[in-house]
């Protein structure tokens, strides 16, 4: 009895030494995992609203699937249907995300039946016209940053991990980024980019947090541009995980005539 | 035939209806309008293009399929006419390995960028060159499609019985070369709709190691039309006729030098004339494409295109080709640049697409810029450009007919 008492005293004190011992780079692959890479495969109805600064409102309605392929931090696969504004209903977007190379993106244009596929070079670069880009959406890779563990600090009543990113190659539109990172769930709460002249430029952050399927996940999200006043509010008004997603899914097919019990 | 064929599929699609508890309706109101902007038309107006529209897209899903049907109404100016077009109308089945749409449908083959090989389906040209929307360029299709799909290959396999011709500008609206402009009776004769000429076509796709890849085969009738002169009770008559064609082909598109690297080549077997010996029939011709796209900066994105038409029997086509009419190139070649720019998140868009041909030195521009004021009401405002140094060339005979356009639309 006394020895496992012991032992529970030392597993105890093992534990924050164990969180201490983690790497800035580690945080973040966590971070990543526990942001993007929750469950075998993920769904969600997703209500993006653009928020110009004069307050003119435009919206983006879509549903997203993603499944994983490999490890934690690989390649992933990604349907995205789209339900609003008019002009781009029935419109699909289908990603293969690769680390370390360029995506492979098809868009099938409703109009004149078309799959097409779109160059993809630059991931910094907006997902439909959001604030919001398609690493924001997909990830970024981490061999793309150096990171530095800045400080742990309290923020919004949770104990986080306080990251600094920074770009390892020019050409960013950042120069370098905080998170925020909850000790408890890896999730980011907040971020800020700084922009070229070390100017803050965008702030993201996580306003709603909820269990699903034992997975916290952001449910509620913003990202501002604080240089334009522009920002864009994401709501995920149904998500699950886990869902047997096939493969097929990810086809020409599918993109061309998607199956409605995974784009309602 | 035809209009049998619409009628039925709208009983068809409206009875069905009624049983559907699941049933979306959008659409939109356009008002679309085209200037020629450097001299009148050949009847002396001035407008090309001038209509108020009306889309309704219904779409029902009536377990075990969906039925889809699109048509417009719309009030013609320029011929002072209201009228309906259908333009699309379908029923889907889906099972798990295979698909079919049965209906008026329109499909898109191939990777070039309005450059069309494998994309034998029939187009609106004079829509494209009146500054009307993009889904315009595209006709539907009167017949069958199915998709099978097993685990290493997909095919599309599409029959269509009732043969439809390009649309090409109009002679009271666009100039144009015509060497037959003095024979003024003419007849269109399209294939008959019977067993015989139903056209096939079959596109066999798969990944391989990143590439998108297909193969293409087309089994029915040029649609553009050869011109033929008939003596008919002391009048000459020039006749309007769709030769057979077979189309075989393939395709390639895949991330590549930083981009998107795209190949196609087409042989297009002109059954009725392989001797190359009738000057009203093409000749046989093998074409080729190579296109490259990339995305320069967030939101700019660069196409380039390389296309090519190799005539089989050149020497032949010479030898027949009747005093009078312009020779064709041996090589035809064309290029094309794209330029596409977003701006203010995506809510402007200005477009630049150039073709120039260095064999037939004649040119094509396209521009436009595209506004959405809200999400429901957007603007595009463009202009068609035309020219070359001879007038029998494709974008050369067009010269006279530059035009400034605009598309105003509401959305829902």
């Amino acid at each position: 009895m006394r020895q496992k008492f012991l032992w529970l005293i030392l597993f105890a004190l093992f534990l924050p030494i164990n969180l201490w011992a983690l790497t800035a780079e580690e945080i973040m692959k966590k971070s990543q995992a526990a942001f993007l890479y929750s469950g075998k495969d993920f769904k969600a109805r997703i209500q993006m609203k653009l928020i110009s600064s004069g307050g003119q409102q435009r919206i983006r309605e879509l549903t997203m699937l993603r499944k994983n392929y490999g490890e934690l931090g690989g390649e992933q696969k990604y349907f995205i249907y789209f339900f609003q504004p008019a002009d781009v209903r029935n419109m699909a977007l289908m990603i293969n995300k690769f680390p370390k190379k360029d995506d492979d993106r098809w868009l099938f244009i409703p109009a004149i039946n078309m799959v097409r596929r779109i160059a993809a070079q630059d991931k910094r670069s907006s997902f439909v016209g959001s604030d919001f880009t398609y690493e924001d959406v997909s990830g970024r890779d981490i061999e793309d940053d150096k990171y530095e563990l800045v400080k742990e600090e309290t923020f919004g009543g949770k104990d986080c991990f306080v990251i600094k990113s920074m770009p390892k190659g020019a050409g960013e539109d950042y120069s370098s980024k905080l998170s925020w990172i909850d000790k408890a769930t890896f999730l980011p709460i907040k971020e800020e980019y700084q922009d070229k002249r070390d100017e803050l430029y965008k702030v993201f952050t996580a306003d709603e947090i909820k269990d699903i399927k034992g997975f916290p996940t952001v449910v509620k999200r913003s990202m501002r541009n604080v240089q334009t006043g522009h920002r864009t509010e994401v709501l995920f008004l149904k998500s699950d995980y886990d869902l047997n997603v096939e493969d097929s899914l990810f086809s020409e097919r599918f993109l061309k005539n998607p199956p409605r019990k995974w784009v309602e | 035939m035809k209009n049998i064929f619409i009628l039925l599929s709208l009983i068809l699609f409206l009875g069905s209806c009624l049983e559907a508890n699941d049933i979306e309706f959008h659409g939109f109101f356009q008002g679309n309008y085209s200037v020629s902007i450097t001299s009148r038309n050949p009847d002396g107006r001035i407008f090309k293009w001038a209509e108020e529209r009306f889309q309704l897209k219904i779409n029902a899903n009536i377990k075990p399929i969906v039925l889809f049907f699109k048509a417009d109404t719309f009030y013609d100016h320029y011929d002072d006419k209201a009228n309906i077009e259908f333009r699309e109308g379908y029923l889907d089945y889906n099972s798990r390995i295979w698909d079919t749409r049965l209906g008026r449908q329109i499909i898109t083959w191939g990777v070039g960028d309005l450059i069309f090989i494998n994309d034998v389906f029939p187009k609106n040209y004079e829509a494209f060159f009146s500054g009307r929307p993009m889904e315009y360029l595209k006709k539907g299709i009167d017949g069958i499609k199915f998709g099978i799909y097993p685990s290493a290959m997909n095919f599309e396999l599409v029959a269509v019985p009732v043969f439809e011709a390009n649309n090409y500008p109009a002679s009271n609206r666009f100039w144009s070369f015509n060497p037959l402009a003095s024979i003024t009776l003419t007849e269109q004769r399209e294939p008959p709709a019977n067993f015989a000429n139903t056209e096939f076509a079959i596109r066999a796709y798969r990944d391989i190691k990143g590439m998108d890849a297909s193969l293409y085969f087309y089994k029915g009738f040029s649609r553009q039309p050869s011109m033929m002169l008939e003596q008919q009770q002391m009048q000459t008559k020039n006749i309007l006729f769709y030769p057979k064609l077979l189309v075989y082909g393939a395709s390639f598109q895949g991330r590549a030098l930083n981009g998107v690297l795209s190949f196609e080549v087409g042989h297009y077997d002109s059954v009725q004339d392989r001797e190359g010996k009738n000057p009203v029939i093409p000749n046989s011709q093998t074409k080729f494409l190579i296109g490259y796209q990339r995305q320069i900066k967030e939101d700019f994105t660069v196409g380039l295109q390389y296309y090519n038409e190799y005539m089989h029997k050149f020497s032949e086509y010479k030898k027949a080709l009747p005093s009078g009419f312009p020779t064709e190139d041996n090589f035809y070649q064309l290029m094309t640049l794209r330029l596409t720019r977003f701006f203010m998140h995506q809510n402007l868009k200005i477009s630049f697409f150039v073709f120039y041909s260095p064999s037939e030195r004649d040119r094509y521009i396209n521009s436009e810029v595209y506004y959405k004021f809200t999400d429901n009401v957007n603007v595009t405002a463009g202009i068609n450009i035309f020219g070359g140094t001879k007038q029998t060339t494709k974008f050369g005979g067009l010269d006279k007919n530059d035009n400034f356009y605009l598309q105003l639309r509401y959305e829902f």
